[in-house]
């Protein structure tokens, strides 16, 4: 995926967002910045597949060797697909962020958190002046 | 994540100007501006056990004591004698209250040189605790024939540490300071600069920490980097410690804690040269511990899976808690997570299968020997 074609949220999660069969379906990562911040990853509790999630509700972790970090999910909906095999290769988080690093997708059933979101832009703005 | 150091009233090390030309993330550390990584923790943790590491550690506290009774003043507030220590000697030691709870841990040293009154001694005590020694010291001396005086702000101090550490320093000194023994140190030139040299360290590996004028750091710093230095972060210096074994205040020690609970024992004189119970700040409550036994124990603790344990995590025993976790990470060396616990007596033997609540998940560990590493 093209990083410039992404939606953003403050806390540096990337969403794509896919019509599906009468709905949507966001798929989640974190972006290259907050992967180059968070530094020296050691594990991903990824999120159970079939968990209902708010907007802005933690629904994984990532460790790294100085801290534990969460991951909010963007968007309210439903857990239907996690990266699976990414615990087990966690370079890929640095290597694709918006590839192979994605970490889940949620089908959304609330439209009104999507509003809320930075284009690509907006959120190169945000990290420029948080650094 | 960390947040950023900005504010305009952190202290700032002689160095970092140097740090933040140099990628060095910059954050409050006890009330100094001090890098916490260049880069990849990893990278630099591998380059202190590989090669050569370099670290500010100017924001240590540096205090000079001088006068007729150092020693003596010395032998008052500090757990360990230091009275009979020749010239360029050093240890270990800590700090105590009367009720023998740690205020700091320090190191003591005899300094090369008598000053016109007597021996003159150096302590190293950490940057979180020096104002609170300073109003300690200065308590305490009032009954004795000695000078205090703090130099962290007019001095640096360099921690150079790693397999190729000596070679690498001893190349650029004007003194022999490879016969320099552990635990000892002495005065020499580094690349022209002039500096107290000490062959002691945070990291588990051979090296020196060299201390010089604040002026003369940034000169001192580039000369060791284009040795083959490799400039390392707090939070390299924290992994190597921890691997090591080495306590940390604020995480293994603290106030409410005695050294006989931290496993230092080593560093605790109950008696004098004579056998005797030796008079000093703590020394009656310690002798009081010894004897009750310890109500704690510091132990390692290997974790099972790839989830390190952090800072307050309970450890359990059959599902209750019988010991708490001061610090953990994942080992870089080992490759997996490591941590130091505090436990009850009856569970601090090797071997000994506990749990750590990880975000509420019970996550086998078992009690390791300490240091997780020890350099061949």
């Amino acid at each position: 995926m093209k990083p410039e074609e992404l939606l953003y949220a403050k806390t540096h999660e990337w969403v794509a967002i896919e019509e599906t069969d009468g709905g949507k379906t966001a798929t989640i990562g974190i972006s290259a910045y907050a992967v180059e911040s968070l530094t020296d990853l050691v594990f991903i509790e990824l999120p159970k597949q079939g968990r209902t999630v708010a907007a802005l509700e933690s629904f994984c972790e990532v460790e790294s060797v100085k801290a534990v970090s969460d991951i909010y999910s963007p968007v309210a909906g439903e857990v239907t697909e996690v990266n699976t095999p990414l615990a087990d290769a966690l370079e890929w988080l640095s290597d694709d962020p918006y590839g192979a690093g994605w970490i889940a997708k949620v089908k959304i059933t609330d439209d009104a958190p999507l509003a809320g979101l930075l284009d690509y832009d907006a959120y190169q703005k945000m990290c420029a002046e948080e650094a | 994540m960390a947040s950023t150091a900005q504010s305009v009233d952190l202290l700032r090390t002689p160095l970092a100007d140097w740090h933040a030309a140099h990628g060095g993330r910059l954050v409050d550390f006890a009330g100094w501006a001090m890098p916490v990584q260049y880069g990849s923790i990893v990278e630099e943790h591998v380059a202190t056990r590989t090669g050569v590491g370099l670290f500010d550690v100017s924001h240590m506290g540096r205090l000079a004591v001088r006068g007729s009774q150092a020693g003596p003043f010395l032998d008052h507030v500090l757990t360990r004698r230091v009275t009979a220590l020749k010239p360029g000697q050093i240890r270990y030691s800590l700090v105590c209250n009367s009720a023998g709870g740690m205020l700091d841990d320090v190191l003591a040293g005899r300094v090369g040189v008598d000053s016109a009154e007597g021996p003159a001694f150096a302590l190293v005590v950490n940057a979180s605790n020096r104002e609170k020694l300073n109003t300690w010291f200065a308590e305490e001396a009032q009954h004795f024939q000695v000078s205090l005086d703090d130099q962290t702000l007019a001095t640096a101090m360099i921690a150079v540490q790693g397999p190729r550490a000596v070679a690498m320093v001893a190349q650029l000194a004007d003194t022999d300071v490879a016969a320099l023994r552990y635990y000892s140190g002495c005065e020499a030139r580094v690349a022209g600069v002039p500096c107290a040299v000490s062959r002691t360290g945070y990291t588990g590996e051979d090296g020196f920490e060299l201390t010089c004028p604040a002026q003369e750091a940034t000169a001192l710093w580039q000369a060791l980097c284009a040795a083959g230095g490799v400039a390392c972060g707090l939070a390299a210096r924290d992994t190597l410690r921890l691997e090591a074994g080495m306590p940390l205040y604020g995480h293994e020690l603290s106030e409410q804690l005695n050294p006989l609970d931290a496993g230092l024992r080593f560093a605790v004189d109950l008696c004098d040269s004579g056998g005797q119970p030796r008079s000093f700040v703590g020394g009656d409550a310690l002798r009081s511990a010894d004897s009750s036994g310890p109500q704690r124990l510091r132990v390692g603790l290997a974790i099972e899976g790839k989830r390190p344990p952090r800072e307050q995590y309970r450890v359990l025993t059959a599902g209750r808690a019988c010991g708490v976790v001061t610090s953990g990470t994942h080992s870089p060396t080992l490759g997996k997570p490591i941590a130091m616990a505090y436990v009850e007596p009856p569970y601090a033997t090797e071997g000994t299968s506990l749990t750590v609540d990880i975000r509420g998940t019970e996550t086998p560990a078992t009690v390791v020997p300490l240091p997780f590493y020890r350099r061949s």
